[in-house]
């Protein structure tokens, strides 16, 4: 039953795929409350093709998506294209500096490389506006990145200083930033998803209830193994109940550290798992960033509007190990081949530059530039000061007299008796 | 420390420096043959033992199938098969309730958490089905042979969450087990006994430890008696208690007390849930004095038990208050680490430790 990945899978050249919106077929019934639900039903579109055949559970992913030709010859704009493009080498080059910086010991902890999956991150993210909020998983430097958090700041957090986004508190896997909605960096997976739940639910409430103008979205950034866990399914139940504002984004790099998707779950196409909650399924090329751009496009479309959530599997793989502590030795070299093909960045360079939408040397000066930018927050992040020793009794409770700061005012660990471990904490 | 923890281990190999060690590789049966294995190592051929003496054992969790992620799981899928060896999706919650199925229908089920960070989500399994199957079931069925194995506790760079220590959580179920070795010749034995043992047991792995600590383990099949406390230091000035990983520090701590003239007898729990309070006991009606270590937040605590215990039973006898020397009350932190720890700097400088001549120096 279990299949090698590579030997059942299909070479699919650059040519673009269909992205299916998959909806329920049933009408639901309107639920008692006007605000936790809508009395209009979900739109019902026929489908064309026969892929509902009975086929074997275990099938290869990408099989099942056809080929279709572009209406429109080009999908973006110059402007556009930059902007991914910039966004993209930023993620790369982070990534590529952090395994320099963690081999070199400045930064330590466990760090979870991005590469290889940056369209998922600039497709989605690049869409959406400073107050949508994004949950990430430990994998979320490039997700904090892409939402604007500054270079500078990501990379202090993992050197753990004081100049960091989360002053040096939680270092590689939360990355939270008030300002630009970034809702962390979870460790634990599948613990994010109840907390963007969540933050849906509060700007839909700002809507209807409060009546403020807010059409903020979420979206949920998680892997395939957390597919398996219980989090995931209660929230698409409660998304899909209260019809919120979310996108629930599966990056699906087809492995949980050593264990193979395809091995670990029942029915590895994600995707199908929407309709069965309620809310439209979509499978896309996660290696293509324009594509993942267009699935985006109207899953946000559809959460601004106020249609309710929409889940989106993006096939995608990451080039490095699990983290950085990770040898890597399980996967196929020949998989690794395949998809170090479909190379995100080079398939946007070629394409900007086949639909001359940029000459090889703008994309060289935006790659110069990213490099000085990434090299510039190192310097940064090294000069920056550590924490003082008062930072770890603060923020434990919300009021630092509750716990921090002795009878006497002063925090405690200024007590000589605190590292003597003889202060009264 | 790596000089220390071998001088540390060797110590135990000794028969007569281990009071109350009824260890069977120390009486003479013929060629006992050791092998020099480290944590994970020894915690492997448990596993391989525990499988191969009985046909209806699995082992089961997240990635064990390659051997885990820190190793303790090799070559059991090999040698025993996908069908008793087998990796799970990634959901503690399916996992340990699945484990209890699995046992109630009168198999063992040995289930790995990852990382025992991640053992909340399986936490109401634990607590309200593992605990309780017995009591409620009448003794119709039993959850017994379910063994969770969770690697916990700090390594130097975990972070929030992969270096806590939850034992303080379970040891408030009635119902289950908890033990926690201290070496690899103790992990061995005990988690043979823990497998082994009719009743649900949570089974924590010092991490840190895996790879750090090397010791002689014989290498055939032998249990260490669960609810038995082990003093392997013997002294008469002050008891130390603690488990784990936490002990090779206690461990600094004593040779430093000693070189001021305290001579400090340490005590391994091994056991925490139900524990051995009457060789506890024993030793502070000699000593007088008792320091609890451990690495979990200090508020709640199993050192707060053990102190509450110590005090009914032994008030009139004691010439301090009970001290513990624990991690401190804030989630674990990352860069802060080493000011979190209970060092060994901390428990020779706590008020019980410093000479019974002088009054409270610090």
């Amino acid at each position: 039953m279990a299949t090698a990945f590579s030997a059942t899978l299909p070479l699919h050249g650059s040519s673009s795929q269909e992205n299916r919106l998959l909806l329920p077929p049933t009408r639901l019934p309107p639920p008692p409350s006007s605000f936790l639900g809508s009395t209009r039903s979900l739109p019902f579109r026929r489908l064309n093709h026969a892929h509902a055949a009975r086929r074997s559970p275990v099938v290869a992913v990408q099989e099942i998506v056809k080929e279709k030709k572009p209406t429109n010859p080009l999908l973006i704009t110059k402007e556009e294209g930059l902007v991914l493009y910039e966004d993209m080498i930023l993620g790369r080059s982070f990534e590529d500096m952090c395994a320099q910086m963690y081999y070199r010991g400045k930064m330590f902890g466990f760090v979870h490389l991005y590469n290889g999956q940056e369209a998922v991150s600039t497709g989605f993210i690049k869409l959406l506006t400073k107050s949508d909020s994004v949950v990430s998983t430990y994998r979320d430097h490039v997700h904090a990145l892409s939402k604007g958090v500054s270079a500078r700041a990501v990379m202090s957090e993992l050197f753990g200083k004081v100049t960091g986004c989360c002053r040096g508190q939680g270092g590689s896997m939360h990355m939270f930033s008030k300002e630009h909605n970034m809702l962390g960096g979870f460790a634990f997976i599948g613990e994010g998803i109840p907390v963007a739940t969540g933050a849906a639910f509060t700007s839909k409430y700002k809507r209807e209830v409060l009546k403020q103008d807010c059409d903020d979205v979420t979206v949920a950034f998680f892997g395939d193994g957390t597919c398996n866990n219980g989090q995931f399914y209660e929230c698409l139940n409660m998304a899909a109940l209260y019809k919120l504002p979310i996108i629930f984004v599966v990056e699906n790099n087809l492995w949980a550290i050593g264990m193979s998707h395809l091995r670990s779950t029942s029915d590895p196409e994600i995707w199908k798992k929407g309709p069965a909650f309620g809310m439209p399924g979509v499978h896309v090329d996660g290696m293509d960033v324009l594509k993942v751009r267009e699935v985006a496009k109207e899953a946000v479309i559809r959460a601004r509007r106020g249609e309710g959530p929409t889940l989106v599997e993006c096939e995608t793989y990451r080039f490095r190990g699990h983290s950085l502590a990770d040898p890597d030795e399980l996967r196929d070299a020949a998989e690794k081949a395949k998809y170090a093909a479909r190379d995100p960045i080079t398939a946007l360079k070629k394409y900007l530059i086949e639909n001359k939408l940029a000459k090889e040397g703008e994309l060289k000066t935006i790659e110069k530039k990213i490099d000085e930018l990434v090299e510039e927050a190192v310097e940064f992040a090294d000069a920056s000061p550590q924490p003082g020793r008062s930072q770890l009794l603060e923020n434990v409770f919300a009021d630092p007299k509750g716990f921090g700061i002795g009878p006497d005012g002063r925090y405690r660990c200024e007590d000589p008796k605190f590292t003597e471990g003889t202060a009264q904490v | 420390m790596a000089s220390l923890l071998s001088r540390f281990c060797r110590k135990l190999a000794l028969p007569g420096s281990a009071h109350g060690s009824r260890m069977t590789s120390t009486t003479a049966c013929g060629s006992e043959t050791v092998k020099s294995l480290n944590l994970y190592s020894a915690i492997n051929q448990a596993l391989h033992i525990a499988l191969e003496t009985d046909p209806r054992s699995y082992v089961f969790g997240e990635d064990v199938g390659f051997g885990g992620v820190f190793r303790c799981t090799t070559g059991l899928a090999e040698r025993f098969g996908k069908n008793r060896v087998f990796n799970t999706p990634l959901c503690e919650q399916g996992i340990v309730g699945f484990g209890i199925g699995l046992a109630a229908m009168g198999n063992r089920a040995v289930v790995e958490i990852q990382v025992a960070d991640y053992i909340y989500p399986a936490f109401d399994q634990i607590v309200n089905e593992a605990a309780k199957f017995r009591y409620r079931s009448g003794n119709q069925f039993n959850c017994g042979g379910l063994t969770i194995r969770a690697p916990y506790g700090a390594v130097g760079h975990g972070g929030h969450y992969h270096s806590q220590s939850p034992e303080a959580f379970f040891c408030h179920v009635p119902g289950i087990k908890v033990v926690i070795p201290r070496s690899p010749r103790e992990a061995k034995g005990l988690l043979l006994s823990s497998i082994r043992d009719p009743n649900p047991v949570v089974f924590f792995e010092p991490k840190w430890l895996y790879r750090q600590a090397v010791e002689e383990v014989p290498e055939h099949d032998y249990m260490i008696p669960l609810s038995q406390a082990e003093i392997i230091r013997e002294g008469s000035d002050i008891t130390l208690v603690g488990w784990g990983a936490q002990l090779t520090v206690m461990e600094q701590a004593c040779l430093d007390a000693e070189k001021e003239g305290i001579s400090c007898e340490l005590i391994d729990l091994k056991t925490l849930l139900p524990w051995d309070k009457e060789t506890v006991e024993a030793s502070v009606k000699k000593t007088g004095r008792l320091l609890i270590s451990h690495e979990a937040p200090i508020t709640g605590g199993f050192g707060a038990e053990i102190s509450a215990t110590i005090l009914e039973r032994c008030f009139l006898k004691l010439e301090a208050p009970v001290s513990r020397v624990c991690g401190l009350d804030t989630p674990f932190p990352l860069v802060f680490e080493p000011f979190y720890m209970p060092t060994k700097n901390k428990a020779s400088s706590s008020s019980s430790l410093s000479s019974p001549s002088k009054t409270h120096i610090f």
